[in-house]
């Protein structure tokens, strides 16, 4: 172990000297920078052949660069990164995250792409509203170029919504609020079904003995700010995760609008209308959506390709509710990638990731229908993909058109943060714990902030 | 990774090398320096590996629980705050709770199960097979056992809660009650440790001479009592060790935590192993990770300690 980290040592000090000499050496940097091999990183399986497609359209323009795209699931893909950092082996390019990357900011582990961008005549009007500036450090540098985005719909299982006498209309005009649900609650009622038969809605029903619920669940969300959980009721509330974002360094969740909202959600469960968050431990909700167990789950843009892939279930996609104020409302969450500050390779790096930033590659991920690039015209593009394809993504585009979205919160301490909601949202999801509690995770929280 | 987890094994194997060296020492001084060189070239692979993998690591895990540490940049002074932090952070007592239920549930079933098992194998199962049979769990890898189980005891698919189901009982979140979580977690590491542990204590039992039973037999003694009174007293130093060993062991439970419920529900399975691992690797809090890991070992060091001098572990009743 030591001996490696020593190594590892060395090598991120040979990698820091020679990035120095290359700064030294002039603006442009040395050949020996621009040319040879260079590593990018994905988490996302089915975006693969994209970019992978897209890697060899750029070594056939660039044919002195070579770049070797690995793919590791999600769960492992931060922990190899930053272990790759201490240790010198990181990829040179990456697909980073709105959560994570502050804390790689901190420890000065991006290269700012101010100067590539000015240099190459980056159009970040060419971008969907808002997402370019989620890349701004609150140093004021930049460390990204936008990618794709997602938001949040509501996928449902047709025939159940036609058997429950629900009209594609109605599902698609659905309001709720924190008190009585809603239509949106009624829905969901409507659409539980017990082992008897008997409907949610409908006296005699047994809600210890459910065959279908109407709103699958797939986790309490604490760990992600319930991005696709409960964010979306919350925020028509007009709650906000944190004081500002991005930089916010006080959250909220102490506020009455978002405990309520979380009260009603998990009294979902406790009459029988959700799954018991017990049941979903080594559960995969977009799964038992396909088996039949769950008539609406709510989830984001990336999830299209699964939940239209299930055999024999005919899907339809919802918007998210209508909220007190008549607006719905959508986390937005934009990915980017970002050039690692040990590469040897920044200048090969810096054209790579413009390549990926560019009309050239986001065009080929979108004809592949399985994300929204953050282009402008390739949106429009992968739509109409998504189009030929039979599904209409209109209830995840109409967000950003009708500029209901709100952006990830980003702040510090992200991995801290989630340690200490996550067990506390458990707690009130599983009932355990009334939606008051949350006041004391959220001083644990703006704890972290206060030194 | 090995910095952390490994830590404890050094109190463990420190033994090891005292022993050879006071073995050692006459030996070198009677036969002159001749043989030293060949020694230490013996020595040397254990040697380096000791040093290298749990000597260093351990001393630099003691020094970074002192210290603020994001593994990228440098480690910073912080004297004894971590420590401080410890002492009021509910997590930790909660996961010192959350091991102790664990380690109790499992030592105690696992040894008294090894032992009924070690009785059978020493009495009446002397096929090769049927003593191989019950070693096979423990030649699964820990996370391929955690993760068969997790999936036979799933609450919507699994083939447990069938089973349940069709006895016309309700089904059981095994993994995802805050009840059951533990007790579940534990059973499953007996399942898997109980034929090894009673092959251990099946090793003591054929060390006690045949004599001592006849002349038991011939004093009229029955099955029950020679047990009582003959193979339990004997067998003391070999449960001592087997004791030590799987209490260090149950101490540590990670993998079976981080694959199936990584901590939850709500903080129910938080164990400090996996709380050290959160801290440290998850939240980048490598200081206060190894303030956990210098706390584990100070907690193991103990516990074997306290056995060892209550149970006589060093020394037998066979002399």
């Amino acid at each position: 172990m030591m001996n490696k980290k020593a190594i590892g040592a060395v090598a991120v000090a040979a990698a820091a000297a020679l990035a120095l000499s290359a700064c030294g050496g002039g603006a442009s940097g040395g050949a020996e920078s621009a040319k040879g091999e260079i590593s990018y990183w994905l988490w996302d399986a089915n975006q693969l052949p994209a970019y992978q497609q897209c890697a060899t359209d750029f070594q056939k323009a660039n044919p002195d660069i070579k770049v070797k795209v690995t793919q590791t699931g999600w769960d492992d893909y931060w922990g190899k990164i930053t272990n790759g950092m201490a240790s010198g082996t990181a990829p040179d390019v990456f697909t980073n995250h709105l959560a994570k990357y502050p804390d790689f900011i901190k420890t000065k582990q991006l290269v700012a792409l101010d100067d590539a961008v000015a240099n190459d005549k980056v159009d970040l009007g060419q971008y969907n509203e808002g997402l370019a500036e989620l890349w701004v450090g609150q140093d004021g540098k930049r460390y990204g170029l936008p990618k794709d985005w997602d938001t949040i719909a509501l996928f449902y299982n047709k025939k159940m919504a036609a058997d429950a006498g629900l009209t594609p209309e109605q599902m698609g005009s659905l309001s709720w609020n924190p008190q009585d649900g809603g239509t949106y609650e009624k829905a969901i009622a409507r659409l539980t079904v017990d082992k008897g038969g008997k409907r949610g809605d409908e006296p005699g029903f047994d809600k210890n003995n459910v065959a279908v619920y109407g709103l699958g669940l797939e986790s309490s969300g604490g760990e992600n700010a319930g991005q696709t959980q409960w964010s979306f009721l919350a925020a028509t509330t007009g709650w906000t995760t944190t004081d500002k974002n991005p930089w916010g360094t006080h959250y909220n969740y102490d506020d009455k609008r978002l405990q309520d909202t979380i009260a009603w959600w998990a009294s979902l469960a406790e009459k029988g209308y959700m799954p018991k968050l017990e049941t979903t431990v080594g559960a995969n909700a977009a799964d038992n959506f396909g088996a039949g167990k769950a008539a609406i789950n709510s989830s984001g843009s990336w999830m299209i390709g699964q939940y239209t892939g299930y055999k024999g279930i005919d899907v339809g996609i919802a918007p998210t509710p209508a909220g007190p104020d008549g607006k719905r409302a959508s986390m937005f969450n934009g990915l980017a990638d970002s050039i690692w500050a040990g590469t040897k390779k920044k200048d090969a790096a810096i054209k790579w990731v413009e390549y990926l930033g560019s009309a050239a590659c986001q065009d080929v991920v979108a004809a592949k229908a399985v994300v929204f690039p953050a282009i402008k015209g390739s949106t429009e593009k992968a739509a109409a993909a998504f189009k030929a394809k039979g599904v209409d993504v209109n209830a995840f585009t109409q967000h950003v058109k009708d500029k209901t979205t709100f952006m990830l919160p980003i702040t510090d301490n992200a991995a801290k943060v989630s340690g200490i909601m996550k067990p506390a949202m458990d707690g009130v999801v599983a009932g355990k714990t009334p939606a008051s509690s949350l006041t004391a995770a959220n001083e644990q929280v703006n704890a972290l902030f206060a030194k | 990774m090995t910095t952390l987890t490994k830590q404890p094994d050094p109190g463990l194997s420190a033994g090891g090398p005292q022993k050879s060296r006071k073995r050692g020492k006459p030996a070198a001084d009677f036969r002159g320096t001749g043989d030293l060189k060949t020694a230490l070239f013996f020595i040397a692979p254990a040697m380096l590996g000791f040093v290298l993998f749990y000597l260093v690591p351990t001393i630099r895990g003691i020094y970074l629980s002192f210290t603020e540490y994001s593994i990228l940049g440098d480690p910073e002074w912080i004297g004894t705050r971590n420590y401080e932090r410890i002492a009021k952070d509910p997590l930790f007592w909660n996961a010192l709770g959350v091991t102790s239920q664990y380690v109790i549930i499992n030592i105690a079933l696992q040894t008294i199960l090894a032992l009924g098992i070690a009785l059978l194998m020493h009495r009446v199962a002397k096929s090769t097979l049927v003593r191989g049979a019950l070693l096979m769990p423990y030649l699964m890898a820990n996370v391929i056992a955690a993760l068969l189980w997790f999936w036979m005891l799933d609450y919507q698919i699994g083939i447990v809660n069938q089973l349940i189901e069709w006895l016309g009982l309700p089904r059981v979140a095994f993994f995802g009650s805050e009840q059951w979580a533990i007790p579940t977690q534990a059973l499953i590491n007996t399942w898997r440790h109980m034929g090894y542990t009673a092959l251990l204590i099946f090793a003591g039992l054929q060390a006690i001479p045949n004599n001592v039973y006849e002349a038991a037999s011939i004093d009229g003694s029955k099955a029950v009592s020679t047990f009582w009174r003959i193979t339990l007293p004997l067998l003391r130093p070999v449960l001592v060790l087997v004791l030590v060993v799987t209490v260090i062991g149950s101490f540590q439970v990670f993998d079976t935590v981080a694959v199936t419920t990584a901590g939850g529900p709500v903080n129910a399975t938080r164990v400090l192993q996996f709380y050290i691992y959160q801290r440290a690797f998850n939240e980048q809090d490598f200081g206060y990770g190894s303030a956990l890991a210098v706390i584990l070992f100070l907690i193991l060091a103990l516990v074997a300690f306290i056995q060892m001098k209550f149970l006589r572990g060093n020394q037998s009743d066979l002399d």
